[in-house]
């Protein structure tokens, strides 16, 4: 019996890679065709995204960039984990993102407290921004699809409220960008220098943080039991005396806190103020990475390194004369090879184990007729 | 089924193994530093243009700088390599794309639109000996060339011509997103009528705000707040909002009697306006191209401009457009008032 469940285990795993492996696959065919189709040869285009890809600067570029698309994936995955659709996510990063970094921009705490605070203000900032869409669904029966939509849409617009010069914002010396006051120097987080490669953000730390707390906390403790039953029958969650209501007010407010991490790395790491051209969308990169990664938190780690990959790699595809738009071609594809591939290997793994099932059944039922031929 | 797994472990792990073994250590720039990279050094000028969004043929920003890099290009001999901005883009895309330029000698290097500004500043000390430069913004260093405009005088000129031509005493002003470049734009527009007519009511609206730079590209938005605007009775109406003024033309051409200010390029020579073409009484001209062509002729001649060199009216790096004829009978009054502006007896403001 022992044997039987590692069994079913090791294969279940091999599934669950399947899927995502077929779906790249997938996607590198069918971009191979489209570079075809423009007059080029996929081949060149390959190995240079491999050579450049695997250069030491652009690993650290991958690692910067991995940092946010993973902070953005767990947010999204720890909704879809309870069925949620939180796509509020970009609006809630970008709100607690400006927020924390006015609150940075004010303080003159010594940093150990700066960082820490301003953190902390971002993932309550998220967090609220999530518990309205929350509160309106456990309460008034709002779609959280369509709330937070318009609550990203609000968000754009109080952040372009605030964001003007005699209000929270200060223009540039050329008069052309608004941004808030700059942190200070000491509010600034910890980085790795390494020479010649540039520098990797230290946030890359708490992203891996926060990677083990939603492993933990999910797959460790009873809240996640509880979450994961929810997400999967809510009715037999709440037969089992599991309240529906609060689980989801819950697991949006934690969705929103994470997502509040989102835009830490840029703000403490890189560009220590919130500007006008603060980068914008990661929350539905988000959405992508959370489903290649099939929610598990390795899973999201592998996709937000390969969104980075794709990146920085295409990017210098455009520079040998490959068209830019190659980029939105590889990563929509890998989305859509992804969803298909999942319900692939699903269907191939109920068949398999029907099977097997089948086959257990029949060899019993064998025995036991041979069993009253003895008899 | 278990061999199978233990075997595809083992692939991917040496594969693991092999890529980053072979890879780590070395920057791509190492990589690259073995091919020719400096092959068309030659003769000419090698000119890298990293675009904003939209690139080369938006008809309207980029393009102008495109034309400046061309016409160097006819002139100097040599080549152009182009580079364009995604909506996604952070800071490290951007530097990316700059020390990818300057990485493979290109010299001069021009980023155009203020979103370099940053990342222009981290990639020109990097690279000591290229000559960059930087349109809309101001970087402060000793290689860089801040190409600026001063297009609240240009504005303040299309205020003046419109009060002139205004027959209802009411005009207005569309702006594609409220950023402070834009406000600089109804700045001296608001100005420039005020000055002419105080009585003149000018309605202002922004397309979107903040981070939302939809209205720069929606001309479907341009067309319905042109066509609020002059329902409520305005008769002139100045967009400075990229592609979506070309839809605030298109409801100014539907109502007899009113007028348009296009912004940018000569927006009455574009193929792509001709049907509203008589609806375009001037255009705000911002002449990037102008900007664009110095500096690169300047790297050319190896007197590199450097500091910021600001285009203003007096320079000709703003100017109203004069095709079509419409402004001729009051070309008198405007060149009064650019006489004004270029002496300083008007200083126009930059913030309404």
């Amino acid at each position: 019996m022992k044997k039987l469940t590692q069994r079913i285990d090791k294969e279940r795993l091999l599934l669950g890679i399947a899927a995502p492996l077929l779906a790249v696959v997938a996607a590198l065919v069918v971009t191979a065709l489209v570079i075809l189709a423009t007059g080029k040869n996929p081949g060149d285009a390959f190995s240079d995204m491999v050579t450049y890809g695997f250069a030491s600067d652009s690993q650290v570029y991958i690692l910067n960039k991995a940092t946010t698309y993973y902070l953005a994936g767990v947010a999204v995955a720890i909704g879809f984990r309870m069925n949620l659709f939180n796509i509020g996510v970009d609006g809630q990063y970008r709100l607690a993102a400006f927020i924390a970094a006015v609150l940075g921009g004010a303080l003159t705490a010594p940093g150990w407290i700066a960082i820490p605070l301003i953190i902390l203000c971002a993932m309550a900032t998220g967090a609220l921004w999530a518990a309205i869409a929350g509160i309106l669904k456990v309460t008034r029966g709002v779609s959280e699809v369509i709330s937070t939509i318009m609550l990203n849409s609000i968000a754009t617009a109080i952040i372009a409220y605030l964001l003007q010069p005699g209000k929270l914002g200060q223009l540039d010396q050329a008069g052309t960008l608004v941004s808030t006051k700059p942190l200070p120097a000491s509010s600034y987080f910890f980085s790795f220098d390494t020479g010649p490669a540039g520098v990797l953000w230290g946030f890359v730390v708490v992203a891996v943080l926060v990677g083990i707390a939603y492993w933990f906390v999910l797959g460790r403790t009873r809240f996640g039991f509880d979450l994961r039953t929810v997400g999967q029958s809510e009715s037999a969650a709440s037969a089992s005396g599991v309240s529906v209501k609060k689980m989801v007010a819950t697991s949006m407010i934690i969705s929103g806190a994470v997502a509040g991490l989102i835009g830490m790395p840029t703000l403490l790491n890189d560009s220590h103020q919130f500007s006008n051209d603060f980068p914008a969308g990661i929350g539905f990169t988000g959405i992508a990475i959370a489903l290649l990664g099939r929610n598990n938190p390795i899973g999201i780690a592998l996709g937000a390194l390969l969104w980075g990959f794709l990146e920085r790699t295409t990017n210098h595809l455009e520079f040998q004369g490959y068209d830019k738009e190659i980029l939105g071609v590889i990563q929509g594809v890998i989305v859509l090879c992804v969803v298909i591939a999942y319900e692939v290997v699903r269907r191939y793994g109920l068949k398999r184990q029907q099977q097997k099932v089948g086959a257990e059944l029949a060899a019993q039922a064998a025995a036991a007729t041979k069993k009253q031929e003895v008899a | 089924m278990r061999r199978v797994a233990k075997l595809s472990a083992a692939c991917i792990a040496t594969a693991a193994l092999a890529v980053t073994a072979t890879a780590c250590g070395s920057t791509s720039s190492d990589n690259e530093s073995s091919s020719p990279s400096s092959s068309g050094g030659g003769k000419g000028v090698k000119i890298g243009l990293a675009f904003d969004v939209g690139g080369r043929g938006d008809r309207s920003f980029n393009d102008s700088a495109a034309r400046g890099a061309d016409k160097a290009k006819k002139e100097f001999g040599g080549e152009i390599k182009e580079l364009t901005a995604k909506t996604s883009d952070t800071e490290a895309d951007r530097e990316q794309r700059l020390s990818d330029l300057a990485e493979a000698g290109y010299n001069p290097i021009i980023g155009v639109g203020y979103a370099y500004a940053a990342s222009m500043g981290k990639v020109a000390a990097k690279y000591p000996k290229t000559n960059f430069g930087i349109v809309d913004s101001v970087v402060d260093a000793k290689n860089v060339d801040s190409i600026t405009f001063t297009e609240e005088q240009g504005s303040y000129l299309a205020g003046v011509a419109a009060a002139l031509k205004s027959k209802t005493k009411h005009v207005g002003f569309i702006g594609g997103v409220d950023v402070p470049l834009i406000k600089k734009f109804e700045a001296g527009y608001v100005q420039g009528v005020k000055d002419t007519n105080p009585k003149i009511k000018v309605d202002t609206q922004y397309l979107s705000h903040g981070s939302d730079t939809s209205g720069f590209a929606s001309p479907d938005k341009g067309k319905e707040a042109a066509a609020g605007m002059l329902d409520n009775g305005a008769d002139v109406i100045y967009s400075a909002a990229g592609s979506s003024g070309n839809g605030a033309i298109e409801a100014v051409n539907g109502k007899k009697g009113a007028w348009a200010i296009g912004v940018d390029s000569d927006q009455y020579s574009i193929p792509g306006l001709a049907k509203y073409k008589n609806s375009i009484l001037t255009s705000m001209v911002k002449n990037v191209d102008l900007g664009v062509y110095d500096f690169v002729k300047s790297v050319h001649g190896g007197k590199p401009l450097t500091g910021t060199n600001s285009y203003s009216l007096s320079k000709d790096g703003v100017s109203l457009s004069t095709s079509g004829g419409f402004i001729d009978d009051i070309q008198g009054k405007l060149d009064a008032a650019k006489k004004k502006i270029v002496d300083g007896s008007v200083k126009v403001k930059t913030t309404p």
